[in-house]
């Protein structure tokens, strides 16, 4: 019944797309942690910058994105990230970029509702002792804002892993990108869906039930 | 403006606040200048490229009819998306479980599941009718996807929003003497639609956003792919991408606006239950976690 499945490398493909999740998934953390400073920092023209990136690229496609880092930044403006004769490995870095630049604003809003969550008075108490505005975000607000945090990233990062398929549109070869080839060339639409779909389901399910269970204990009872 | 994370800044800090705004100013303006220098380099601020702009042409042959394309294919979506996630998020409220579980278990499964799998399905799918012409086939592949993934986050947004309502407001209706369905269409129904606009046009975005999919993978003739052939006849990649994104922010600010607008005045609204649902975070994918979209129950008149 599944002989279809013969001559298609499907967990080479569900592969690429768990290492773009993971990968533009430690990107976007990070840049989305340093844009959610920039958001509550005290200096204007930081504060300004956030927000502008924030709702600049959360209007944007992520297509849109993402096919412009090919055809903008690499086929125009000549970055090639490193990899300059392997079009496979350029391809699958600048989807990294691309999904890495956009997923960063989901991840600043979400950090920064957390800040949000920390009540006054801790901050107020780190102040009252004398912590500078970088002691008191490191030491006291940060570490609190991300436990309580740990549910919204969980659903940023459900969406990640859903939004790497639009990197089938440069042409990595993931899920999406052979779903598509396999559909074209076989018999059995209804089951070959039914296959990627499932795959999708295994990847989200269980980061969505792991992440919500330690989201919970991590949880600052208030 | 001040936080609860930093004091109102006396002498040193606004020195060094201003140390702060000239240091991150240079790098700003260090990467604004690389940038620019960069455009120069490979001849993309050429006036030639961005003229076309400030013509009728590119705006009418190209520009114009995408975006149509684009917004009639996030309108159908959410028009035929709308009902059937009320449907369904109604189905999951159900007293019986022979409707509540398989309703719950469609809408977990299609929000799963990424929009253009569900696209890459309804196009071949549609390719094996006769009766569907290879014109309109992209549009109605795309629709579909976005259809099927957008109700089932919709029945969430549904769900949350007959949720939100004050628990007196079935009471009563029960008090009254009417039926479940009877409470549902004629007071629960008609509340909770008030409650959920700013959700619902802050779903809108992520629709408008979506069908940029199909102008990549589908062949579908929208804003994306009209830059595409906008480019190559102008050979403005660059300048081109640039318009084509400065109208899809434009087009999802005003929505955006337009929800956060909704929000407040229903918040601020003396009538109804005052249960507002919040357009959660301006335009994120993962709407609806139920519970999520923050609902203030019971803050009546």
């Amino acid at each position: 019944m599944f002989d279809f499945l013969e001559g298609y490398d499907l967990l080479g493909a569900f592969w690429m797309t768990v290492k773009l999740t993971v990968l533009s998934g430690i990107g976007s953390l990070v840049l989305g942690t340093v844009l959610a400073g920039m958001r509550v920092s005290p200096v204007p023209l930081m504060r300004g910058f956030g927000t502008v990136y924030v709702n600049v690229v959360r209007n944007i496609p992520l297509t849109v994105i993402i096919v412009f880092s090919s055809v903008g930044l690499a086929d125009v403006f000549g970055m090639t990230l490193g990899a300059a004769d392997d079009f496979d490995a350029l391809a699958f870095r600048l989807a990294i970029l691309g999904l890495s630049a956009y997923t960063a604003a989901f991840v600043c809003e979400a950090v920064r509702s957390g800040i949000n969550t920390v009540p006054v008075g801790q901050a107020e108490a780190a102040r009252a002792i004398g912590l500078s505005f970088t002691q008191v975000l490191m030491t006291i607000v940060l570490p609190q804002a991300f436990r309580s945090v740990i549910a919204p990233l969980t659903n940023v990062l459900i969406a990640l892993t859903k939004n790497t398929t639009v990197a089938a549109a440069i042409g990595v070869a993931e899920a999406a990108l052979l779903m598509k080839e396999m559909i074209e060339n076989e018999a059995q639409l209804f089951l070959i869906t039914a296959v990627f779909a499932f795959g999708f389901v295994v990847l989200t399910l269980p980061t969505g039930l792991i992440l919500g269970w330690v989201g919970k204990r991590m949880a600052v009872k208030r | 403006m001040t936080s609860v994370l930093y004091d109102a800044p006396g002498p040193r800090a606004k020195r060094r606040n201003i140390i702060y705004t000239v240091a991150f100013l240079v790098l700003l303006v260090l990467g604004i200048w690389w940038a620019m220098g960069e455009m120069s380099d490979k001849g993309q601020l050429e006036w030639s490229l961005w003229k076309p702009f400030t013509e009728a042409e590119a705006w009418t042959t190209y520009l114009l009819p995408g975006l149509g394309n684009t917004m009639k294919a996030a309108a159908l979506a959410m028009i035929i998306a709308l009902p059937l996630g009320a449907i369904f998020g109604i189905a999951r409220l159900s007293d019986h479980r022979w409707i509540r579980v398989p309703a719950g278990t469609v809408v977990e499964f299609f929000r799963a599941i990424p929009v253009l799998i569900l696209m890459f399905f309804a196009n071949e799918l549609y390719a094996g009718f006769d009766g569907i012409s290879s014109d309109v086939r992209p549009l109605y592949a795309v629709v579909t996807g976005l259809v099927l993934y957008n109700a089932s986050v919709l029945a969430e947004v549904v769900r949350a929003g007959i949720l939100s309502l004050p628990k007196g407001q079935s009471e009563a209706a029960k008090a009254i003497g009417l039926r479940k369905g009877q409470t549902m269409t004629s007071v629960l129904l008609p509340q909770s639609v008030t409650a959920m606009l700013p959700a619902l046009v802050s779903q809108l975005v992520v629709i408008v956003k979506d069908t940029a999919l199909g102008g990549a993978l589908l062949a579908y003739t929208e804003l994306l792919s009209a830059q595409g052939t906008l480019a190559a006849n102008y050979a403005n990649t660059i300048p081109s991408f640039i318009v084509v994104a400065l109208i899809f922010i434009i087009v999802n600010l005003i929505l955006t606006t337009f929800a956060s607008w909704l929000e407040g005045r229903l918040r601020r609204a003396k009538r109804g239950t005052g249960a507002v649902l919040a357009a959660p975070g301006g335009a994120e994918e993962p709407v609806a976690e139920p519970g999520l979209g923050k609902t203030d129950d019971g803050r009546g008149a």
